[in-house]
């Protein structure tokens, strides 16, 4: 890494202010990164001389004293967002060469800011998936190796080029989405810190729908306080998303250092499986007791309805998917394959627009919304996940906040375990309870297995409680000394 | 009189249903803020979320939601505190999300009830089974191309009120009043224009049959979209003999959608059951649950005009009308307002029942004008009533100076004045005209005095003739008789 790519986004800003740096030659150095690595496969779109364009007026607003809080940082998007006359794909064959006339809520924000977009960042088909292997632009892969070994690493998924890019200083941060753990665990894979907020704290508006109840955009970045700074831009009410909150959103950076003292920390005898990964479960423990010497108190807590997120959440995602994604059909935009009739061009252009991932949940979700079934599957499903829901109110009468591992594992070959969809779903059974309860949460790289891999540890705080969510993640960071990508320079 | 259909094995009687789709009046879609305009250029009134652009979301339309409650008060209906939007999904090349976002098990409004004015001036109650919002389709035109069809998006995510009926209607007459009367409703609240030509009120007709006195319902068919009360009418017809044919040959009739052909008069099979789509409802995940309190539908109520039947119950206690004359009165309300107006202005409520209901309704049907198209003003038409009560002119030329007015557009008291069409209520010179004829008319005088009274008749139109009508037929009467007398 160069220099200028070494900087956090809180110390970039502080050098922009003074002037140490402009934020061309800040944004110049991201670019040349993102060129010398793109066998990452981290970028769809690089967006370059758009890249530089913003940089040259970021300058120009730094030197009118008119910087705003992400004045001249250079960030990656994940390719899920629509961002206005530049290509999005949602990582499908479907969008390919789809331009927008529109920019997401979330990405203007981030620009309105005064931060830079370096590109459109790689990700799971439509954001199915958990290895990043289901885009039709090619897997990414993980900046990391094994000690030892040069085999590509899986950057998880779906928001892998984000995590890879950040992770690899390519950008000094990036968005992401979590449906069910797509922004906690690639970061968990990559070793950086990924903060899905409370549903409906981010708008969905312009980011291309995957399971409407679910979807959640948040930040990735290498430290806490960088998380903090983009969160803080990034969310607040937008009248054009319905399910968006119309209430105020905390600065959260202004509760980094605080602590965690007189704080309850929970953590749930359900995440410790028969069988759990010895270097996770090592980890977790270290986890709580970096808490404990912080001055909280961590109990064991009971949450009874966890065995039945994964299941629940394989009904309810692939259902509101299926109906998400019929509206690419190929009349309108992106890719049409002509047929003899209006049925055959559907059939033939959502045969070839959509991979065999997505096909997959469209077929899960068509059948568990059939007649005849959706008592048994959906229904069932929505009632479940009230449940799981309750669990987490109740834990939440007795601790502040939880502490659980974000993955099972450390991140896996590129070539593993891609036959059995099963095995891959099971990548998320830490996270999806808390997408399913809408509650935030965030992966925090707290220490390397003994091939030298990121671990990340998960934090759960009940809804709109943001802050304690900050306040512990900067705990763990601070207790963890994670040393973050060394390796690749 | 019962609408029964006399079959070889006995009479059958038809069970109705009605399910009205209503484009609901409001500048702007229900879930975007395009315009509703008629007749704009194709795709110009198009938000992104109109054509499902990825990442677009749906905001209720608040205007779309008040029309829905206020069409809900108007048929005296439960209004639901809290209602949830569903997708409801199926492939179309017009529908471009894939779903049309409808309501299912949840909608806004919940039973209501009609009142049908019948013909024979007797009333009947239909039940209101539930109303509920949903978009609009786009349109999809297959006629410019050969083998490519043209999409119209401008319709898509208007919004449209579907109000169904309950099973209650037993005869093509009530399924017309039916619509007429809700078109009336609508109309009234100012919440649909309740144009069928247009498609901004569209109707699908469920319909079947069972023997007289029976009670089952048996198997239905649902005739689509037909575009206009008289089709609808027979289109039930057709069907309901079909059925009867269909039973009394021994056969069964299977649930289908049906459309009906109106150049042949007749329905056929669009899409049998086999076919019928699954439309995998569920409720839609960007919207919230639609909820509001009492004092939102109180304020709604607060606001509503006093609709067709409490007018009618008024203006047959008011002014003494017929319940069938009342009826055809307040069936549009610019009709009852002008008849109001007439009736206050000329302080006459019966002569205004009969010159707005008789004289100018016939001329406006006739010419297919609606009352405020009408060549004769309010004003002008009280003048008119005036002018015959205060003996200016007699009935007779009153119908004169009407087809002037129609003519010319000038005001009764002119054209009166301007033609010297004033009656001649003064004696003197009515006697000379008289004596004029008697004296013509020795032959007929002496008949008269021979007994024959009913020749004073013939005088009385001699002395109009003479007068080109002018003559206060009254006063003629009179004055003939004193001659004659002496």
């Amino acid at each position: 890494m160069t220099d200028l790519t070494r900087f956090t986004i809180a110390q970039a800003r502080d050098h922009l202010r003074k002037k140490d740096f402009t934020a061309l030659e800040l944004t110049d150095a991201h670019i040349t990164a993102m060129e010398k690595h793109r066998h990452l496969n981290a970028f769809i779109t690089e967006t370059a001389d758009l890249a530089r364009e913003r940089a040259k007026a970021s300058d120009f607003r730094i030197k009118n004293s008119d910087a705003k809080p992400l004045e001249g940082i250079p960030l990656g998007i994940k390719d899920l967002f629509c961002t206005q006359g530049v290509q999005t794909t949602a990582g499908s064959h479907i969008l390919k060469g789809f331009t927008p006339n529109y920019e997401s809520t979330v990405s203007q924000k981030l620009r309105d800011a005064g931060s830079v977009m370096l590109g459109k960042l790689n990700l799971d088909e439509f954001a199915m998936g958990s290895s990043n292997m289901t885009s039709h632009f090619g897997n990414v892969v993980n900046p990391w190796k094994a000690r030892g070994h040069s085999d590509d690493l899986a950057p998880g998924g779906s928001s892998g080029g984000s995590a890879a890019a950040v992770s690899a200083h390519l950008a000094m941060g990036a968005t992401g989405t979590d449906t069910g753990g797509s922004i906690r665990q690639p970061a968990a894979f990559c070793g950086i810190v990924g903060v899905k907020p409370t549903y409906g704290r981010c708008s969905r508006w312009g980011v291309v729908a995957f399971a409407s109840s679910l979807d959640q955009a948040g930040p990735m970045t290498r430290t806490v306080r960088d998380a903090a700074i983009m969160l803080n831009v990034m969310t607040g009410y937008d009248p054009k998303d319905s399910t968006s909150a119309a209430m105020a959103m905390p600065d959260v950076e202004a509760v980094l250092g605080k602590g965690v003292k007189g704080m309850k920390i929970g953590l749930p005898k359900q995440y410790r499986p028969d069988g759990l990964d010895a270097e996770v479960g090592t980890l977790w423990d270290k986890g709580a007791q970096w808490l404990k010497e912080a001055g909280a108190e961590v109990i064991e807590i009971d949450l009874p309805h966890t065995k039945y997120a994964l299941p629940t959440y394989y009904i309810v995602a692939p259902a509101e998917a299926s109906s998400n994604l019929a509206r690419y059909d190929g009349v309108r935009y992106g890719l049409r394959v002509a047929g003899n009739s209006l049925d055959e061009m559907y059939a033939k252009t959502r045969a070839a627009g959509f991979g065999p991932e997505v096909k997959r949940r469209i077929l899960i979700g068509t059948y568990v919304l059939s007649a005849g079934y959706y008592d048994a599957y959906y229904l069932k499903a929505q009632k479940v996940r009230a449940l799981i829901a309750q669990d987490f109110v109740q834990a939440f009468a007795k601790v502040d906040a939880i502490l659980t591992p974000t993955a099972p594992t450390a991140a896996f070959g590129l070539n593993d375990k891609v036959v059995d969809p099963v095995a891959m779903y099971l990548n998320d059974v830490f996270t999806v309870p808390a997408s399913l309860a809408g509650i935030p949460g965030s992966s925090i790289p707290a220490g390397l297995t003994a091939h030298g891999l990121p671990l990340g540890l998960q934090v759960l705080t009940k809804r709109w409680d943001e802050e304690t969510l900050f306040r512990v993640c900067q705990v763990l960071e601070d207790s963890a000394k994670f040393p973050g990508l060394i390796g690749e320079s | 009189m019962a609408y029964i259909i006399k079959g070889e094995t006995g009479d059958w009687e038809v069970v109705i249903g009605l399910e009205v789709h209503a484009q609901v009046i409001s500048a702007s879609k229900l879930f975007s803020g395009a315009s509703t305009t008629f007749g704009s250029d194709p795709n110009s009134n198009v938000a992104f979320v109109d054509a499902a652009m990825p990442g677009m979301l749906p905001v209720i339309n608040a205007v779309a939601v008040e029309q829905a409650v206020r069409t809900g008060l108007g048929l005296k209906a439960k209004i639901n505190h809290r209602s949830v939007f569903a997708r409801k999904n199926y492939f179309y090349a017009d529908l471009p999300q894939g779903y049309q976002i409808s309501q299912f098990d949840q909608p806004i409004v919940g039973e209501g009830i009609l009142v049908l004015d019948m013909p024979d001036g007797s009333s009947r109650a239909v039940g209101i089974e539930r109303l509920h919002l949903e978009q609009d389709a786009g349109k999809s035109i297959h006629d410019i191309h050969p083998t490519k069809s043209f999409i119209d998006l401008n319709r898509a995510g208007v919004t449209l009120m579907e109000i169904v009926s309950k099973p209650d209607m037993r005869s093509p007459d009530e399924a017309g009043a039916y619509l007429k009367k809700l078109r009336s409703i609508m109309r009234y609240l100012g919440t649909c224009d309740g144009n069928m030509e247009e498609g901004s009120m569209r109707c699908d007709a469920n319909v079947s049959v069972r023997p007289v006195g029976s009670t089952e319902l048996r198997t239905r068919c649902e005739i689509k979209n037909v575009n206009s009360m008289r089709f609808v009418m027979q289109a039930i017809e057709f069907e309901a003999k079909r059925h009867v044919d269909v039973y009394e040959n021994g056969g069964k009739i299977d649930q289908e959608t049906r459309q009906y052909d109106s150049a042949k008069g007749e329905t056929r099979t669009m899409r049998s059951k086999e076919f019928a789509h699954d439309y995998r409802y569920f409720p839609d995940p960007d919207l919230l649950p639609l909820v509001f309190d009492d004092a939102y539908v109180a304020s709604i109520k607060a606001t509503l005009p006093e609709l067709p039947d409490d007018k009618k119950e008024r203006f047959i206690s008011q002014y003494c009308l017929t319940p069938y004359d009342a009826g055809v009165l307040v069936g549009e309300k610019e009709n009852a307002d002008f008849y109001e107006k007439v009736a206050a202005q000329s302080g006459d409520w019966k002569l205004a029942n009969s010159w707005v209901s008789n004289n100018l309704f016939a001329v406006l049907n006739a010419r297919n004008l609606s009352i405020a198209e009408s060549p004769i003003s309010a004003d002008d038409l009280s003048k008119l009533i005036t002018l015959i009560k205060n003996d200016t002119i007699s009935n007779r030329l009153a119908k004169d100076v009407f087809e002037i007015m129609l003519e010319t557009g000038k005001a009764p008291d002119v054209i009166v004045e301007e033609r010297g069409m004033k009656q001649i209520t003064d004696t003197g010179a009515l006697d000379k005209a008289i004596d004029d004829i008697l004296a013509a008319n020795a032959d007929k005088v002496a008949q008269v005095s021979a007994g024959k009274e009913a020749l004073i008749g013939w005088f009385v139109g001699q002395v109009m003739k003479a007068t080109q009508g002018k003559a206060n037929p009254a006063l003629c009467q009179e004055l003939l008789k004193k001659k004659l007398a002496q």
